[in-house]
């Protein structure tokens, strides 16, 4: 792995030492007077020359982690040892030989592509005569060397994420720490990004330590460390977590005429049936045990011609399974006590078996409820939406999917009159926003990126406050109060401060929010980032629902999986849609002998990369000059 | 020996020589970014030289606390040569624009009304106390809303009516000589100009924007972008940091007082008797001790926001009401004034109307420059003791 050339021989102790052990490490912080764990009693090591993931949802105590490794934090127990040195004593000793690359990359953003390099060249004490050769070849595989006198600003944010990982790549380092690397960027740049790691573990013989949210991320690593609520729930590599769910995973496909969003609710509800989830125009199931399988056929035969056909397991089975258990022990509890019960609102989550109608919704009103014609809108010279048409029907989901920056946020302040469009025609349940914004607005509910609440307010507090801006008054209002408190488990938290629950309450109290007025159309900007699979599950469950209801459900999400829960989507780049239809429509254009079964992720990169090559050339050259 | 870099071509492998750059080679990595950024923000330059000029201009021509061209009311009783000659006195004068008025009532109605500011009552008998043994007064009655302004305005009359009492004596009236024993002479500010006074203590105010409010800005937006977190984990020591801060800010700094010294010296024609050493060794001084607050704040709060108003709370402001740069300290209540031993701003503010108006006055000038010495090192050490390159 390490050959006699190796430059960091000096700066890294002689000893067979492993690149980073964490010796039952506890970390807490308190924050507004309460005590968090961060880290509970971790224990783990990395072994040198692979890439570890860190794999767990938002609050799992994976930045924490990477800086414990990192010497910004010292542990309150236990130890960490990078190059068997303890960071508490070594810790300047041991940053020399170490790269690592924030959540944000650590980038000036006043400064050039150049400039950086060169800061962090400096900081690392990179000799000069090495640099000219050493920065050929960063540039070279990020692909920056178009764009070296390019301020750090005015980079997408797939180019700002390689820069961030040239410049902790200025000086060769023994073990590199990269925190969520890849959050928000697009796919092409995902893809690049690995490609950039894995050539450095290979050849340089670096350690890599990952974290990601990105369970489809997980498979590529050599090992893995799932963290959940600041403990560690397992180490190992990926098909060991995937062992246990051989021959339980499943695609379960109906006839045309059926809508797989219905089929997925009733698999759901099967006792059988641990993890159903949309992909494509299938489902995928994970059963409790493999002979299930015969109950789900006997479940579904009724239904029409079944198709069901054994699919090997991936890691985002085995997590969500192994979370599963965990997860509807706390959090999910309530929801199955009160179903029975408050069954009769559309937004309650189908899981008592009732009668899910497998049909899809038909509705004599075939007028669009949202029409979206070639709508601009221009900051100062630059077109962040650049001629945008689409239309969306009454009881659609519809999603818009990007990376950040795409314009997708601009899009849907301009749909709900925060923002006035520059050129083009808006019209939403009828009403022209660009002339009467304040009108639609009563009609549409949104929920903003972060979940726009009221952090010192309690749960009761914004709800109370939500339904009076939507006009609510008296027993209507008190009515919808106790609606939300019980069709979103709301009821254990109604008194406690909405800043400091965890996120997927968040998520539900911010739906809850804008659903006080019990809108037509709901407009859900990156309603799932962040927040962790199972969770965004139950999310999906009562947009689902909500939107077999009749209500219309508009979403922008940069999960590609996601994209398969719509009924149909718009892939945006730069401000310009480059695709729309449903997502098999979308998957059929990267078909290729080769790959019979594209996945999303394979569209959106085809989609880029014809995008590339063809007349996005002149625009390039164009910014450039 | 190290070798030169070997690129092997095939598997493109990297390799540096092992002699890596050491305190030097960061110290100047950590220079060159700050100076790009400082050029590249609009707002840093805008603190450093508009604000500046700004203020100047505005304090300059904008603001005077003389008291000029003042409406009063002359009540004269019974008129003859003596009160004619008053009379014209108070009109020949530049800080009065008298208007006569008939009798004290219409006069205290013209003060009521805020027409006239003052009310200079001379009684039937003045010609006569004048030269007879008794005391030739003149009522003074001023409008005391404005404290200050009546304080000047009564030295004023006063002023004016010795003068007057003196050339009566010169001329060999019969106006006794002993009558005459007021002498006023203005010191240090000679021409009695506020703008004089005010222009030196602005350059304290704006010293403070620099050295405090700026660093600190400019440190809490490392720790708001994260990059202060990526920095932390090279190699570079938190010495380094601090330095690569304190240089540039205090270059900064240094280049908008020169600014502010041009400004008052050519364009508002504020006498600089001082030398050019002691200004520039009292503003090193407080520099030093205005950085190091900033950076003591911004290590506190890594908040941008939060950074600016606990910069603005705690040096700004000060500097600007208690430092003796409009209000007078020594009219202060004594807790108050206590309060101010605390303030940089007031050993500088000293320093800047000395070596201005006075000139170098070393027992003035070095316990000023003391304290701002031990405040200096009181604030960096600190800022250096709790700052550590970790984030708990």
């Amino acid at each position: 792995m390490m050959s006699t050339a190796t430059p960091l021989a000096d700066s890294r102790p002689a000893a067979p030492a492993e690149a980073l052990v964490l010796d039952s490490v506890t970390k807490r912080f308190s924050a507004a007077g309460r005590e968090v764990v961060a880290l509970h009693d971790v224990s783990l090591q990395l072994t040198p020359g692979t890439i570890t993931g860190l794999i767990g949802p938002d609050g799992a105590g994976k930045t924490t982690l990477m800086r414990l490794a990192a010497g910004l934090l010292w542990p309150d127990e236990g130890t960490v040892h990078v190059f068997g040195l303890d960071m508490r004593h070594h810790g300047h000793q041991v940053q020399a030989s170490l790269g690592y690359m924030p959540q944000r990359f650590g980038l000036y953003e006043d400064l050039t592509v150049q400039e950086n390099l060169d800061l962090y060249a400096d900081l690392q004490g990179v000799p000069h005569a090495a640099r000219t050769a050493r920065y050929r070849e960063l540039m070279r595989m990020t692909g920056l060397a178009p764009f070296t006198s390019r301020l750090a600003g005015r980079l997408s944010g797939g180019m700002k994420q390689k820069l961030g990982l040239a410049c902790t790549l200025v000086h060769p380092p023994g073990l590199l720490l990269l925190d969520e690397p890849t959050v928000g960027v697009d796919p092409v740049s995902r893809r690049e990004l690995w490609q950039i790691v894995d050539r450095f573990v290979r050849e340089e013989g670096t350690t890599v330590l990952l974290s990601t949210a990105y369970l489809d991320e997980a498979e590529r690593c050599d090992d893995l460390i799932i963290l959940y609520e600041g403990r560690l729930l397992g180490q190992g590599k990926p098909d060991v977590f995937e062992r246990p769910l051989e021959g339980r995973t499943f695609k379960v496909r109906l006839q045309r005429e059926h809508h797989n969003r219905s089929l997925e609710q009733k698999l759901s509800t099967l006792p059988e049936v641990v993890d159903a989830v949309i992909q494509g125009d299938a489902v995928r199931i994970v059963l409790r045990e493999p002979s299930a399988v015969e109950a789900i056929h006997r479940a579904l035969d009724p239904l029409g011609v079944v198709d069901i056909e054994a699919v090997p397991p991936r890691f985002e089975d085995a997590f969500v399974s192994m979370l599963g258990t965990r997860g509807r022990q706390d959090a999910d509890k309530p929801d199955h006590d009160n179903s029975s019960e408050t069954a009769t609102d559309g937004t309650q989550p189908p899981r008592s078996t009732a009668d899910v109608d497998l049909r899809i919704p038909t509705t004599d009103d075939t007028r669009p409820v949202i029409e979206v014609r070639d709508v601009k809108r221009r900051f100062g010279d630059f077109y962040a939406v650049k001629g945008v048409t689409f239309d969306v029907a009454r009881g659609e989901v519809f999603g818009l999917l990007g990376a950040n920056g795409a314009g997708k946020t601009t899009t849907f302040r301009m749909l709900c009159g925060l923002l006035p469009a520059s050129e083009g025609r808006l019209v939403v349940a009828g009403i022209d926003v660009r002339r009467t914004a304040a009108a639609a607005r009563a009609r549409i509910g949104y929920m903003s990126q972060k979940f726009s609440l009221y952090g010192t307010l309690s749960v009761a507090q914004n709800l109370r406050f939500f339904s009076g801006a939507y006009g609510l008054r008296g027993r209507r209002r008190a009515a919808r109060i106790r609606w939300a408190m019980e069709q979103f488990q709301l009821t254990s938290v109604a008194n406690s401060n909405s800043g400091a629950l965890p996120l997927g309450y968040k998520q539900r109290l911010a739906l809850a929010c804008a659903l006080m007025h019990e809108p037509e159309i709901l407009f859900l900007d990156e309603p799932t980032s962040g927040v962790d699979p199972l969770a965004r599950r139950e999310f999906w469950h009562r947009i689902n629902a909500l939107a077999a209801r009749g209500v219309t459900v508009l979403v922008t999400t940069h999960f590609m999986e996601e994209a398969e829960y719509c009924d149909r989507l718009a892939i945006m780049v730069e401000g310009e849609i480059l695709a729309l239809g449903t997502p098999s429509q979308i998957k059929e254009r990267a078909r290729t002998a080769e790959r019979p079964e594209p996945i999303m992720e394979d569209a959106f990169i085809t989609l880029i990369q014809s995008r590339r090559e063809q007349p996005a050339r002149s625009g390039e050259a164009k910014r450039e000059a | 020996m190290p070798s030169a870099p070997e690129l092997q071509s095939g598997n493109s492998r990297l390799s540096v020589e092992p002699q890596r750059g050491g305190a030097l080679m960061r110290m100047r990595g950590m220079l060159r970014k700050e100076f790009l950024q400082i050029a590249r923000d609009p707002s840093s330059l805008a603190i450093a030289f508009v604000l500046p000029t700004f203020l100047l201009l505005l304090f300059g021509y904008g603001v005077s606390l003389d008291a000029k061209r003042v409406p009063i009311a002359l009540v004269v009783e019974q008129p003859n040569a003596d009160t004619q000659s008053l009379c014209g006195a108070f009109e020949h004068s530049q800080y009065f624009a008298p208007v006569y008025t008939h009798s004290l009532p219409e006069a205290q109605r013209a003060m009521l009304t805020r027409r006239i500011d003052a009310i200079v009552h001379v009684r039937e008998d003045f010609s006569e106390r004048l030269r007879g043994p008794g005391q030739a007064a003149i009522q003074l009655i001023v409008n005391g809303v404005d404290a200050n302004t009546a304080r000047i305005l009564e030295g004023y009359v006063n002023g004016v009516f010795s003068q007057w009492l003196i050339q009566q004596v010169s001329r060999g009236s019969s106006v006794p000589k002993s009558r005459v024993d007021v002498e006023y002479r203005v010191w240090f500010n000679r021409r009695l100009r506020s703008r004089d006074y005010l222009v030196p203590g602005l350059i304290a105010v704006i010293m403070t924007l620099i050295g405090a409010l700026l660093t600190a800005l400019v440190v809490a937006r490392e720790w708001e972008r994260g990059t202060m977190e990526a920095l932390m984990v090279t190699p570079v020591a938190m010495r380094e940091i601090l330095l690569g801060k304190v240089l540039p800010y205090f270059l900064l700094g240094t280049g908008g007082m020169a600014l502010s010294v041009v400004m008052a010296v050519w364009q508002f024609d504020v006498p600089l008797r001082g030398s050019f050493a002691s200004l520039l060794l009292g503003t090193t001084l407080f520099l030093l001790a205005a950085l190091g607050m900033g950076l003591l704040i911004s290590t506190v709060s890594r908040i941008q926001f939060v950074a600016a108003q606990v910069a603005i709370i705690t040096t700004f402001l000060p500097a600007f009401i208690l430092s003796g740069f409009i209000f007078d300290i020594g009219s202060m209540p004594r807790a108050i004034r206590g309060f101010t031993y605390i303030i940089p701003a007031r050993y500088f503010v000293s320093v800047l109307h000395t070596v201005f108006l006075t000139g170098d006055v070393w027992y003035v000038l070095a316990p000023n420059l003391l304290a701002l010495a031990v405040m200096a090192a009181f604030f960096l050490g600190l800022t250096r003791r709790i700052s550590r390159k970790r984030l708990d």
